[in-house]
């Protein structure tokens, strides 16, 4: 089965049709994503801002990196399925949509960001944890985060806006 | 006192209508409004967090609420910044939709909350607050700023 063909079953089916014609439900869902973000998003954003040394400069990144992350996701597991939850309400339309395109490939690159920083520059944190200039790689890697994340907000709230459909 | 005259007002701004009139203003607008909002939260969740004696608990929440300041004081001016326009390309709607009249509401006492009693206890000796009050301030803050943004989003709706 293709993966337009998936969609079109999935559209269809008993779930989809019940979240789409849900009063409270799909409202429910929608201002869970967003409120989740934060949860999810403004702590990642502390400590991508700690990297690129705009604040707590003084407090160490490791720890900033650590006390968060199960913070983070939390809000991240509710971020996922609350968006799988919305997307299930209209497949179709949301995987021909271009801003929903764009954002998963974001997504996808934030991913990546977030997996290389931690198997490289974030390893040795302990040499750079207090240090007053983060490393350049540590510091691009918060930057790309900064960027990448708010792309994904952007194009997540665009593609309730249908220019393109 | 009936505001009616004055929101009718308001969606007569020529700021109102440039924005009623641009296919992609309102969203664009829409779309910095929400990365303040990710931002505004973590602000509010790294300081309650630690009045709750979770999250950074290495450092005092009097030295995390003052690092955190600028960025809590930034994302809020960006919040209204971006949310005044917003209301005044749709001002008519508003009035008449509950979830704007208690999203204000909220928005009122958040704000005063945050820069008054909160701020004092935050920044305040943990000795002399003592947990369970501590913990009352950061709760009482997170209920306050949920409501903002879940009546907030709820103007979409209703």
């Amino acid at each position: 089965m293709s993966l337009p063909a998936f969609f079109e079953w999935l559209e269809g089916t008993w779930a989809s049709i019940a979240i789409r014609e849900s009063i409270l439900f799909y409202p429910l869902v929608e201002t869970t994503h967003v409120l989740t973000l934060c949860l999810f998003l403004g702590m990642t954003a502390t400590w991508d801002l700690r990297l690129v040394g705009l604040t707590m400069r003084k407090v160490p990144v490791s720890e900033i990196v650590n006390r968060l992350w199960p913070w983070a996701m939390a809000g991240f597991a509710l971020m996922v399925i609350s968006g799988l939850l919305l997307f299930l309400s209209g497949p179709v339309r949301a995987s021909q949509n271009i801003f929903f395109q764009v954002k998963m490939v974001m997504l996808a690159l934030a991913g990546v960001n977030a997996f290389v920083f931690h198997q490289t520059v974030f390893r040795w944190v302990e040499e750079w944890d207090m240090a007053p200039a983060v490393p350049r790689r540590a510091k691009l890697a918060g930057a790309s985060s900064l960027v990448l994340w708010a792309g994904v907000v952007v194009c997540g709230r665009m593609q309730a806006y249908n220019w393109f459909d | 006192m009936d505001l009616l005259p004055f929101f009718q007002w308001c969606e007569d701004t020529a700021l109102g209508q440039v924005i009623r009139d641009s296919l992609w203003l309102f969203p664009v607008i829409e779309a910095i409004h929400l990365l303040a909002l990710a931002l505004l939260g973590g602000c509010i969740l790294v300081v309650d967090l630690r009045l709750l004696g979770l999250g950074l608990r290495s450092q005092s929440a009097a030295n995390l609420a003052r690092y955190i300041h600028p960025w809590l004081v930034g994302s809020l001016l960006t919040m209204i910044a971006t949310g005044v326009p917003m209301f005044l390309s749709e001002a008519i709607k508003c009035y008449y939709s509950p979830p704007f009249w208690y999203k204000m509401s909220f928005l009122a006492v958040a704000t005063v909350y945050t820069f008054s009693l909160r701020r004092r206890v935050a920044g305040a000796d943990p000795a002399k607050v003592g947990p369970v009050w501590g913990r009352l301030v950061a709760l009482t803050s997170l209920t306050l700023w949920f409501c903002v943004g879940f009546s907030g989003r709820w103007i979409a709706f209703y």
